[in-house]
C-alpha cells in the first residue's frame, strides 16, 4: 500500500531539507520527496497543507512499567500514548518488576511491542542485576536480545568501580550506557531543588550538586574507558557546563533534556502539586535558562520526556510522600511547540532535530531521516492546532502531569509507523 | 477590617493588618482564662476538630481548651488507634472527617504542605498547627502576642532565634510574622542547621551565638532534635551545648539586662537552654504557653465566626 502526504512543508534537518513538498511513501519506507509527485494508482493520498511533515519522532526515555507495574502503564497504553503524541518509537527503561536485568525479560517486552506496540519499542537493559548497583547484569545477552542502551535509571550507580567496568564490558556492543546522574547522599530524603523554595516551604531539598557530582564522575570514566555515556534528564547550568567541557575535549559524551526541565522552574512547587514532584528535580530559572542554550547549541543532544506514570494514589496526598515523575508523551510535543517554538527561543528545525535525528544517530537506530529507502516513520505537526490538556483525554493509562488545563498552540497531528497510520 | 479566609495555613500569606487583628482578638480574650468559670458561648453548636498526626502535647492541649472555653464541641484525633494504622491515606481521613461537617479541622502532620492539602480539599476551616519544617502559625502569633505584652509594642524589635534554623517550621513562621511587624529577625546556628538563601525570606544570619545575642531584645532558642547528630549534621550534643546552649554566664556577658529569653517546647534542658535560664527572670516560656490558648481562641472565632463561616 502507498500513501502521499500532499503540500506539507517538509523539514528533514539530516537532509537539510526544509520546504513545501510531497512525500510518496510505498511498502512501509520512503520512496520519493520532491515538488508536485505525480499520484500512482490506489495511492491514498494525506492533504498535509498547513502542516510540518518530520522524520518520526523518538523518545530514548519512558518508563511503560511493563511487566510488574501493568495498575500503572502498559506497552499498549504507553506505545498508544506515544502515538497520539507524535512518537514514532520509544525507548523503554529496565527498571520494571522483574528488571530487564537478562535476556528473558527483554524478549517478553518485545514481543508485547510485536503484538500490542503502537509504535516501535527499544529496550534499554540493566547496568546491574536488580538494579542494585553491586554486580554487572549480564550485558551481552541483553545486547543480543536488542537492548539499544545500559541504564539503571531511576537509581544512580553509586559504586565507580563498577560502572567503570560496566563502561570497559559494554565497549564492544556500540551500546551507550545512560546515567541517572544523582549522587544519593546528597540527595538522600530529598523531595524537590534545595534553594529558596526548599527554604520557604520546609522540603526538603537537594542540591544542584547532587546530580553535578556524577556528571563529572561519568565524564572522567568515560574519558578513562573511551565508552559513550548518555547523561539522562541533565536538570542544572553545572552538569551543562561539565557536559560542555567534555564535548570540546572529544569525551565521547551525550545528554538528554525533558520538557519539564525546559519550562518549569522550583517555583512550581510552591503550588504543593505532587505533578511538580520528579526525580532531578524542577530547579531555577537559570539552569533552565542554560539547559535552553544547550540544547540549542547541541551540548544538549536529544529531548526525551522520562515519561513515568504513577496511579493516582501514588501522587494525590503528601508532597513529599508522593512518588517521583510525570507523564510525558502526550503533552511533551505541544508544550514545547507552544512555549519554546512558538515565543521564538527554539527553532523549529531544532525542536524537529533533537527528537529524531539525533537520538536515531546516538543509539543507532533506524530513521530519524525521510531520505528514501528509510522507514516510513514520520511525525506530522499541525502548527496552528489549539489545545487544551486534559489529561483524562490521555491515552497514557496515568494522567500524573503538570500541564492539565494548559493551552497549547501547535499539536501532533498523524503518526505513520511503517507507512502505517497510527490511530491510536 | 474583619477577617475574609477561610482558613489559617500560613504567616506567609498574611498581611500585616491580618496579622495585627489576630494578635488584638486574642488579647482581648485572655482575661477569660482569669475568670472563675471558663466559658463563653461563642462557638456553642460549632465543632472543631484536632487532627494529630504528629505526637503534640501543648498545641493540642491548647486548641481543645481554647475550643472549650469557647463553647465548641472539641474532637480529638489522633493517628495511633486510628483507621491510619489500617493503611487509610491522610487525606480519605480527613474527607471522613470532613464528611461530619465540622465547622473547623486543626491538623498537624509530618509533611510540609499537609495544611494546604486539605484546606484544597475539605469545605471546612483548616488551621495549620505544624506541617513538618514549613510554618506553624499560631506558635507565630502567640510569640507575638507574648512580646508585646512583655515589650509594650513590636514595630523596631530585634529578635534572636537560635538552633536549629533549617529543620523549623516555627522560626518560618516567626520570621515571617516578625518581618511583617516591622521587627528584625537575626537567625543563628552552625552553617549545618541555617537553611539556603534564608536571607530571602528577610532574615539576618549569625555563626556565633555570642554575636547573635548581643543586641537584641528577645532570644528564641529552639529545640534542638538528637537526630540532627546522626544525620551528620552537628558532631555531638556535647559539642552542640557548649557552643549553642545558653547559659546565665553567656547571658550576664552578652546580651542586654532587658533581654527575653523564649522556647516554643518542648525544652532540652541542659543541651540548648541551661536549667537556670529556662526558669529564670528572663524566661517567658510558660507566658507563651498561657498566650496560646488565647491565641487559638482568637484564631477559632475569627474562623467559625466569619460571615457564611463553618461548613455550609
Amino acid at each position: 500500500m502507498s500513501l502521499l502526504i500532499r503540500g506539507g512543508r517538509v523539514i528533514d534537518p539530516a537532509n537539510n531539507v526544509d520546504g513545501v513538498q510531497d512525500l510518496l511513501v510505498e511498502n512501509g519506507k520512503i520512496a520519493r520527496l520532491g515538488r508536485n509527485l505525480a499520484a500512482p494508482a490506489d495511492v491514498e493520498v494525506v492533504d498535509a497543507a498547513g502542516k510540518i511533515v518530520c522524520p518520526g519522532f523518538i523518545d530514548m526515555h519512558v518508563h511503560l512499567r511493563e511487566p510488574g507495574q501493568e495498575y500503572k502503564e502498559t506497552v499498549a497504553t504507553g506505545t498508544r500514548a506515544a502515538a497520539a503524541g507524535g512518537f514514532t518509537a520509544v525507548c523503554c527503561m529496565a527498571n520494571t518488576n522483574p528488571v530487564n536485568d537478562n535476556g528473558a525479560v527483554t524478549d517478553y517486552i518485545r514481543a508485547k511491542a510485536r503484538v500490542e506496540g503502537a509504535v516501535r519499542v527499544y529496550p534499554i537493559g540493566a547496568v546491574t542485576r536488580g538494579l542494585r548497583g553491586e554486580e554487572l547484569a549480564e550485558l551481552a545477552e541483553l545486547a543480543e536480545s536488542g537492548c539499544v542502551a545500559f541504564s539503571d535509571d531511576g537509581r544512580c550507580v553509586m559504586n565507580s568501580g563498577l560502572y567503570r567496568r560496566a563502561m570497559e564490558y559494554t565497549l564492544p556492543f556500540g551500546a551507550p550506557l545512560i546515567s541517572h546522574a544523582e549522587d544519593a547522599s546528597l540527595s538522600r530524603g530529598a523531595s524537590m531543588n534545595e534553594g529558596v523554595v526548599s527554604t520557604e516551604t520546609g522540603l526538603p531539598g537537594q542540591p544542584a550538586a547532587a546530580e553535578d557530582v556524577m556528571v563529572a564522575r561519568d565524564v572522567l570514566l568515560a574519558e578513562l574507558t573511551g565508552a559513550h555515556v548518555h547523561i539522562a534528564h541533565v536538570s542544572t547550568a553545572g552538569a551543562v557546563r561539565l557536559i560542555r567541557d567534555a564535548k570540546a575535549r572529544g569525551v565521547q559524551v551525550t545528554a538528554e533534556v525533558t520538557p519539564h526541565h525546559l519550562v518549569l522552574t522550583e517555583d512550581a512547587v510552591r503550588t504543593w502539586d505532587p505533578n511538580t514532584k520528579m526525580a532531578p528535580p524542577l530547579r531555577t530559572k537559570r539552569d533552565v535558562e542554560a539547559l535552553l542554550e544547550a540544547l540549542a547549541d547541541g551540548t544538549i543532544d536529544c529531548i526525551a520526556t522520562d515519561h513515568a506514570p504513577h496511579a493516582l494514589s501514588e501522587k494525590e496526598g503528601e508532597f513529599d510522600r508522593a512518588a517521583f515523575g510525570i507523564v510525558g508523551l502526550e503533552t511533551a510535543v505541544a508544550v514545547l511547540l507552544d512555549r519554546l517554538v512558538r515565543p521564538g527561543l527554539l527553532p523549529l528545525a531544532t525542536l524537529i532535530a533533537r527528537w529524531s535525528r539525533d537520538p536515531a544517530r546516538l543509539l543507532n537506530l533506524p530513521g530519524g531521516n525521510l531520505a528514501p529507502g528509510a522507514p516510513a516513520d514520520v511525525t506530522i505537526l499541525d502548527p496552528d492546532a489549539e489545545t487544551v490538556v486534559d489529561p483524562s483525554r490521555f491515552r497514557s493509562r496515568s494522567r500524573n502531569t503538570p500541564f492539565g488545563g494548559w493551552t497549547l498552540r501547535g499539536a501532533p497531528w498523524m503518526t505513520l509507523v511503517g507507512g502505517n497510520v497510527v490511530r491510536p | 477590617m474583619g477577617w475574609t479566609r477561610k482558613d489559617l495555613l500560613s504567616m506567609r500569606e498574611l498581611d500585616a493588618g491580618e496579622i495585627t487583628l489576630l494578635v488584638d482578638t486574642a488579647a482581648s480574650l485572655q482575661e477569660i482564662a482569669s475568670r472563675d468559670i471558663k466559658k463563653v458561648p461563642a462557638l456553642r453548636g460549632k465543632t472543631v476538630v484536632n487532627l494529630f498526626y504528629e505526637s503534640s502535647t501543648r498545641t493540642r492541649t491548647s486548641f481543645e481548651i481554647a475550643g472549650k472555653w469557647l463553647s465548641a464541641d472539641v474532637i480529638n484525633f489522633s493517628a495511633s488507634g486510628s483507621s491510619t494504622s489500617k493503611g487509610e491515606s491522610f487525606i480519605d481521613t480527613a474527607k471522613n472527617i470532613a464528611a461530619m461537617s465540622p465547622d473547623v479541622v486543626v491538623v498537624r502532620h509530618s509533611s510540609a504542605g499537609a495544611a494546604d492539602l486539605l484546606a484544597r480539599e475539605l469545605p471546612c476551616s483548616i488551621v495549620n498547627a505544624g506541617d513538618g519544617a514549613h510554618e506553624h502559625p499560631t506558635q507565630a502569633l502567640l510569640d507575638l502576642l507574648t512580646i508585646r505584652e512583655k515589650k509594650g509594642h513590636l514595630d523596631g524589635l530585634h529578635v534572636a532565634i537560635v538552633g536549629d534554623i533549617a529543620h523549623s517550621r516555627v522560626a518560618r513562621s516567626d520570621i515571617h510574622g516578625m518581618r511583617k511587624l516591622g521587627m528584625t529577625v537575626t537567625v543563628a546556628g552552625p552553617p549545618t542547621l541555617i537553611p539556603p538563601f534564608v536571607q530571602e525570606l528577610g532574615a539576618k544570619v549569625s555563626y556565633r551565638l555570642e554575636d547573635a545575642i548581643g543586641d537584641v531584645d528577645v532570644i528564641m532558642m529552639l529545640r534542638l532534635q538528637q537526630e540532627r547528630m546522626t544525620a551528620g549534621l552537628i558532631p555531638s550534643l556535647r559539642e552542640y551545648a557548649r557552643y549553642w546552649g545558653l547559659t546565665l554566664d553567656k547571658l550576664a556577658k552578652h546580651a542586654r539586662p532587658d533581654v527575653l529569653i523564649m522556647h516554643p517546647g518542648p525544652v532540652n534542658r541542659g543541651i540548648e537552654l541551661a536549667p537556670e535560664v529556662a526558669d529564670g527572670p528572663y524566661s517567658v516560656i510558660l507566658d507563651q504557653v498561657s498566650r496560646g490558648v488565647a491565641v487559638r481562641m482568637g484564631v477559632l472565632l475569627l474562623l467559625a465566626g466569619r460571615k457564611g463561616g463553618g461548613a455550609a
